[in-house]
């Protein structure tokens, strides 16, 4: 019995628990995309350079409240900070929105002239991110490590295998299930996220029921740049801030929004978690699991995983093409914002 | 005047480039010109496969840099002598566990179409992984323990170089026939997406797979389609060449050499260019453009839309793997690492669209463009800052800051650029006619 709770714990700590977490901000992140998608119809290139310029401006706010002293120990003084990231993510996009978008909805560019304008917003917004804070690794946590450690876990169960639970990832499964629910509640609930809902489904119904679409369009930003400015520090958090690496995630984002079905808030978030968990699940080393359950003489000599961790991010990439291939309308289709 | 202008737009633009390459020769050095315009020449032929998939189709292909990796992989190939040891070690393990890969693939295909049950091909797809990995394994930790410091892959085949360029563009067409299958016929941005991520897989596979490309430590010391240096330097003729030029003759070497790169390059991008404007001009060209222009209208005058995206595809993938090969021929060295989107995929849409969607001599004219200013931005740009701040203490941290931020700057350039281009001038600088 020890074997298999022993060989559970081993697949929380390893599996499970960085899989929740991970999926949590990619969900979040995928959220962001999707939005942009049933209201202006397009895949935004920009997401991963949004999400890092929201990071920037938290950190920048962390280092300040840290040089004055403040914290909320024993949190992350970027939790603080980030209401200030997201207020500077909301500015960023508005200007962008005003500046570029704008004139290319007025003309009724393709789309996939807006997706090209994406990617001219990734180039320069990624530019002023390096130039202002350097394309080096930032770590800014602070405060408790974590909730709970390995060997704490250890000695309250007297299992041989520990469970560590990281502050970070305790706060980024609590805030991501908080921001869905606000996003939940937001879109069914409220005035304007219903009008967001009919601005979606039927643009031209919409307008003649009297939805103002430059409000819409503009609720959709700012819920966008709130959303990318906590999934990218929620990430930051839990890693570490590197640009480069804001523009890779933009790929498992995508595949996530994918897989879960374009438009669709809901799939995205499950999105998020299936293509979180198997990047995880594919590249687990399942050695030590499998040799709890089976009788010593039958362990397995090999490290059992399917392909080896530097084929991580490449996961995603295989579930999207799979998705592609059998469901081009993903998981969740037929029910849009 | 301004009728002048748009008549001779095209040469006068080539004129302005040319004369900044001679300026960059006067100013700079004439080696610093000619590495310049090989690699514009280079870009150019990018641009013109990117522009064959755009411009002639408004397919948008995000992987330019898987398809320009495949062609470097090509060049290794078919370049790099053999090495035997490596086969001995694991040549037949390697052959048995792609054979097994390639008939799980048809297994699979052939599962489908028997069965249409995801499940089955799922499990017949698991076996068939999990038996070609129990073979390849061994086999790739053999090869990768020869002499792991210098050798620890397969090699090449040791032929010359240049039949690497059509090659690498069969690679890469084969590559974009797959993708093509796959995800063409789909929403048009789900091309995107998936050219996207398939452009990162080809690049996570060449950095790891050792016993194919050696992986992060690269090959080096490719052959070479031109003299080396040393023995230009060791002939008696080269030396007396290089008096009578009056040129020292380490420098004459090293011209020369480039020099010959850019006559094969020009030769590659002529015949590119020629047979581009045969299509763009025929019966098939006017198609793909009235397909681009309303699938449907197209689709309904019985016209195969999604056979005719798949083969422009094709087409313009061929090429894009062309460049990438001659681009590791002229490095003569092959690096996974340095394969990144900015550079390999989004710069050269940028040299597509700023050079004119649907102009071959409009693509060909944003590669030279693009390239030009992205290696010279960085010297501008620092140049620009320093004398903006030229009045500011020279111990200032804004100062350091800035001038270490420089180097970031051309991409927000070559970003504001984009931007400005799709609003004010969408088709570019040379449009299409």
């Amino acid at each position: 019995m020890a074997d298999v709770l022993n060989a559970l714990v081993l697949l929380a700590n390893f599996l499970i628990v960085p899989g929740l977490t991970y999926g949590s901000q990619l969900a979040l992140g995928a959220l962001g995309v999707t939005l942009i998608y049933s209201v202006l119809r397009f895949s935004n290139f920009g997401h991963g350079e949004i999400m890092s310029f929201g990071t920037m401006f938290t950190i920048f706010f962390t280092w300040l409240f840290q040089g004055w002293g403040l914290s909320i120990k024993p949190l992350p003084t970027a939790l603080l900070a980030l209401p200030f990231g997201i207020l500077a993510t909301m500015a960023l996009v508005m200007i962008m929105d005003k500046t570029v978008y704008r004139y290319h909805r007025e003309n009724k560019s393709s789309n996939v002239i807006f997706l090209i304008v994406s990617i001219g917003t990734m180039f320069v917004i990624g530019g002023i991110v390096r130039f202002a804070i350097g394309p080096a690794d930032q770590i800014f946590f602070d405060g408790t490590r974590f909730i709970m450690k390995a060997r704490e876990f250890k000695q309250m169960t007297g299992l041989s295998e520990g469970l560590a639970i990281k502050t970070t990832q305790g706060i980024t499964i609590v805030t991501a299930v908080i921001v869905v629910a606000f996003i939940w509640w937001f879109l069914n609930k409220t005035r304007t996220g219903k009008s967001m809902r009919a601005y979606s489904d039927n643009e031209n119904l919409a307008l003649l029921s009297g939805i103002d679409p430059a409000r819409v369009v503009m609720v959709a930003w700012l819920l966008v740049a709130a959303l990318a400015a906590i999934a990218g520090t929620l990430y930051g958090l839990d890693k570490s801030f590197k640009p480069f690496t804001y523009m890779q995630l933009l790929l498992p984002i995508f595949a996530a929004a994918i897989v879960g079905g374009v438009g669709n808030p809901l799939g995205a978030i499950a999105g998020g978690y299936v293509v979180a968990l198997s990047e995880i699940a594919v590249t687990f080393a399942y050695k030590r699991v499998v040799g709890y359950l089976v009788a010593e003489e039958h362990a397995p000599e090999t490290l059992l995983q399917l392909l080896s961790t530097d084929y991580k991010i490449a996961v995603s990439f295989i579930i999207l093409v799979i998705v592609l291939v059998i469901k081009p309308t993903g998981l969740f289709s037929g029910k849009t914002l | 005047m301004s009728t002048l202008f748009n008549d001779k737009r095209a040469p006068i633009l080539f004129a302005g480039m040319f004369l900044m390459l001679v300026a960059v020769g006067v100013l700079q050095s004439w080696s610093v010109t000619f590495t310049l315009l090989n690699m514009c020449l280079i870009s150019a032929i990018m641009a013109l496969g990117v522009n064959i998939q755009w411009g002639y189709a408004g397919l948008f292909n995000v992987g330019v840099m898987g398809f320009a990796a495949l062609g470097g992989l090509a060049a290794i190939l078919v370049s790099m002598p053999p090495q035997p040891a490596g086969y001995a070690a694991g040549g037949l393990g390697i052959l048995g566990g792609l054979a097994i890969g390639a008939g799980t693939v048809f297994a699979s295909v052939w599962t489908y179409r028997r069965y249409k049950r995801y499940s089955y091909v799922a499990l017949v797809a698991v076996v068939g992984y999990l038996l070609m990995r129990a073979v390849i394994d061994p086999a790739v930790a053999a090869i990768e323990a020869v002499d792991p410091s210098v050798s620890g892959w397969l090699g090449g085949l040791g032929l010359p170089i240049v039949l690497a360029w059509p090659v690498g563009a069969l690679f890469a067409a084969a590559a974009a026939w797959v993708i093509g299958k796959v995800a063409l016929g789909l929403r048009s941005d789900y091309l995107a997406i998936a050219t996207l991520g398939i452009s990162e897989i080809i690049i996570f596979f060449l950095k790891n797979e050792d016993w194919l490309t050696r992986g992060v430590k690269n090959v080096n010391g490719l052959p070479r389609p031109v003299p080396y240096e040393v023995d230009l330097q060791e002939s008696s003729a080269f030396q007396g060449w290089a008096q009578t030029l009056g040129m020292p003759v380490d420098d004459a070497s090293g011209l020369f050499v480039k020099v010959l790169y850019t006559l094969l390059f020009v030769a590659v991008l002529a015949f590119i260019l020629y047979l581009s404007e045969k299509a763009l001009n025929s019966p098939w060209g006017r198609m793909m453009r009235a397909i681009r222009d309303n699938e449907t209208a197209a689709a309904a005058m019985g016209k195969n839309v999604t056979w005719q995206h798949l083969r422009v595809f094709v087409l313009g993938s061929a090429v894009i793997g062309l460049a990438g090969a001659m681009l590791v021929t002229l490095d003569g060295q092959f690096t996974p690492t340095t394969y990144n989107p900015l550079r390999y995929t989004f710069l050269i849409w940028v040299m597509v669209i700023i050079g004119g969607s649907g102009n071959n001599w409009g693509a060909v004219l944003g590669g030279f463009f693009i390239w030009f200013f992205w290696i010279q931005a960085e010297p501008i740009g620092l140049w620009l800052i320093d004398s903006l701040t030229s009045g500011m203490d020279p111990a200032s941290a804004v100062r350091a800051h800035l001038l270490e931020g420089a180097a970031h700057m051309r991409l927000m350039t070559v970003g504001i650029v984009l931007l400005i281009t799709l609003r004010f001038a969408p088709k570019g600088l040379i449009p299409e006619k």
